[in-house]
């Protein structure tokens, strides 16, 4: 054996040796992903700032938004979903890649990177992915003036840990699901895209019929925007459900990473 | 003998009912090239997973270095390298990147990685695409990649699954040169291979196996000595009457075997056997001798060809 390799130095940082690579195999498509990142909000902004949101407080002020700009209402949803669509992006398809297409995952593990640091891995270099597209929203939130700097910042981390929570199961639904055919496409047309819309994102969960608010009570998209809404613009909601929106989507993290690091080394135990 | 680098006893390995590895043993010695021969499906991809410390097994014990992979699978797998039957490079990444890459999950140095990827470049005769994304390359530069990439953390043991599967001859000859080297610089090669010439080419001793169990063990020579005989006079009559005259061909030498295509005689003198069927106004429409193989032992101790 090379007297360089350090067995208990990869058992500590093999999951960051993993998250490096896949940052590489991202940085390949930089310029896409910068002008998607950029692209996507500015046309958003502008759209439902100035087109929907001026006709929203033309027919009823700020009243159905707490007070607060229409595209300031829904910017933390914004956020959030930016950060739960990149994350998705960098958790389902590198799993599918590493387990099936490529079988990267396999050569990862003939080195003493175990499944649970490529597991975890996976899921900081989503991560980073989302730190990198949420800032640019909020960059251009800033420049848009929907938000003032300051506290305001709180929507990125806030973000993050909405789209961690969808992150982390989506990471353990892809190592689960060998034989996934069309059932991501399915899940995101028929169940991410409804979360999208029910989720308090374009009006207040509570305006919607009580039958209908189960969906946003299971989304995290809907509990890091209320986050988000209470850090950035005091929206009163009480410190109870704040807890309650936090514990949720902190223990979805915890609970999708447990699944996933047990999934990982299950399959490539086979 | 020195304590071998690896030890396997009763080696079982069940998918359900179904048993992939069915109580094997066997030991590699360091510097040794070991060869697992069989068709698909015997076992030999399964046995090599848990030599990679990568699978479980049923039952059995495995030691690697003194190991148990099962038990010490990261500590174990520090020690080898890894050269699966599909190349699972990554294509996004040039060739260069991908021995880095790999490099950094032993946790090397970047200066030593650096170092070390000059070195592999040209052993794996890849210098000049060391740029170049993955994708780009042949089937063959892919093979040598992997390889170099299982030598990346300069290995005690190079476990090597059907490395030449897939290759043109002229790649499977210049991957055949590489791994001889390997050998001459005394890295210990555990290979799997259904190609018989391969494992008599690579392994200085080799095990036989067929459904999930050993049916031999011992050097190619040895095994041609032990289950054939020095030469093989193969004979063609057309396929319908191989059968035909398979009764009276048999009567000429020590064993015979009937394909479906030709006709396998086992014998000392191939030639003087061949002017024996012709004497006996048999006229075969081709005719070929050549030495026996492990191939030949393989159908011995089978009844199959090692591909069908």
């Amino acid at each position: 054996m090379n007297a360089g390799i350090d067995v208990p130095q990869i058992q500590r940082f093999g999951a960051l040796y993993i998250a490096s690579a896949r940052l590489k195999s991202i940085s390949k498509w930089r310029t896409i992903i910068a002008a998607v990142d950029i692209g996507n909000p500015f046309f958003y902004l502008i759209a439902v700032g100035i087109g929907i949101g001026v006709l929203v407080e033309q027919s009823s002020g700020t009243s159905g938004t707490s007070g607060i700009k229409y595209i300031a209402f829904i910017a933390p949803a914004l956020l959030a979903n930016t950060a739960i669509t990149g994350i998705m992006d960098e958790t389902i398809f590198p799993t599918i890649e590493g387990f099936k297409w490529r079988k990267l995952f396999f050569a990862q593990n003939a080195t003493p990177i175990t499944g649970r640091q490529i597991a975890i891995g996976v899921y900081i270099a989503a991560i980073c992915r989302a730190i990198f597209s949420v800032s640019i929203y909020y960059l251009l939130l800033l420049a848009f003036d929907v938000v003032n700097f300051g506290v305001s910042a709180l929507l990125i981390p806030i973000a993050i840990l909405g789209g961690g929570a969808l992150g982390a199961l989506m990471l353990f639904a892809a190592a689960k699901i060998e034989k996934e055919d069309q059932f991501f496409n399915i899940l995101g047309r028929l169940v991410i895209m409804p979360l999208f819309l029910f989720s308090g994102t374009f009006f207040p969960l509570s305006s919607m019929p009580i039958y209908l608010q189960p969906i946003g009570w299971i989304s995290p998209l809907w509990h890091a925007t209320e986050l988000g809404r209470e850090a950035a613009f005091d929206y009163g909601i009480s410190n109870l459900m704040v807890a309650i929106h936090f514990t949720v989507l902190a223990s979805l993290v915890v609970v999708g990473l447990v699944l996933s690091t047990r999934q990982f080394e299950k399959r490539l135990a086979k | 003998m020195s304590k071998p680098l690896i030890s396997v006893r009763g080696l079982t390995k069940k998918f359900g009912d179904f048993t992939a590895v069915d109580g094997i043993d066997f030991d590699v010695a360091k510097g040794e090239s070991f060869g697992l021969l069989g068709p698909n499906g015997a076992g030999k991809s399964t046995t090599m997973r848990i030599l990679a410390a990568t699978s479980t097994r049923t039952s059995g014990t495995v030691e690697i270095l003194d190991k148990d992979p099962e038990q010490f699978g990261p500590l174990v797998r520090a020690h080898l390298g890894v050269v699966p039957q599909q190349d699972n490079l990554d294509n996004e990444l040039t060739v260069s990147e991908n021995l880095y890459i790999y490099g950094r999950y032993f946790g090397l140095s970047k200066k030593f990685i650096k170092n070390k990827i000059e070195e592999l470049l040209e052993f794996a005769q890849l210098e000049e695409k060391r740029d170049v994304k993955v994708e780009a390359l042949s089937g063959g530069m892919k093979r040598r990649l992997t390889i170099a990439r299982g030598l990346v953390s300069e290995p005690d043991i190079l476990l090597l699954d059907e490395p030449t599967t897939g290759l043109d001859p002229q790649a499977r000859h210049i991957l055949w040169d590489r791994l001889f080297r390997l050998k001459e610089q005394g890295v210990t090669l555990v290979l799997t291979t259904h190609f018989m010439d391969e494992a008599e080419q690579l392994c200085d001793r080799l095990v036989v196996m067929d459904k999930g169990a050993i049916m031999a063990e011992g050097s190619p020579s040895g095994l041609i000595k032990q289950y054939s005989s020095k030469e093989v006079l193969e004979v063609r009559f057309g396929s319908d009457r191989n059968k035909e005259v398979a009764p009276q061909l048999s009567q000429m030498c020590e064993r015979m075997e009937t394909l479906p295509d030709r006709v396998l005689m086992y014998t000392e003198d191939g030639e003087a056997l061949l002017e024996q069927i012709t004497h006996a106004k048999l006229h075969p429409t081709t005719s070929l001798v050549r030495r026996s193989s492990l191939e030949d032992v393989f159908l011995r101790l089978t009844g199959r060809t090692l591909i069908e």
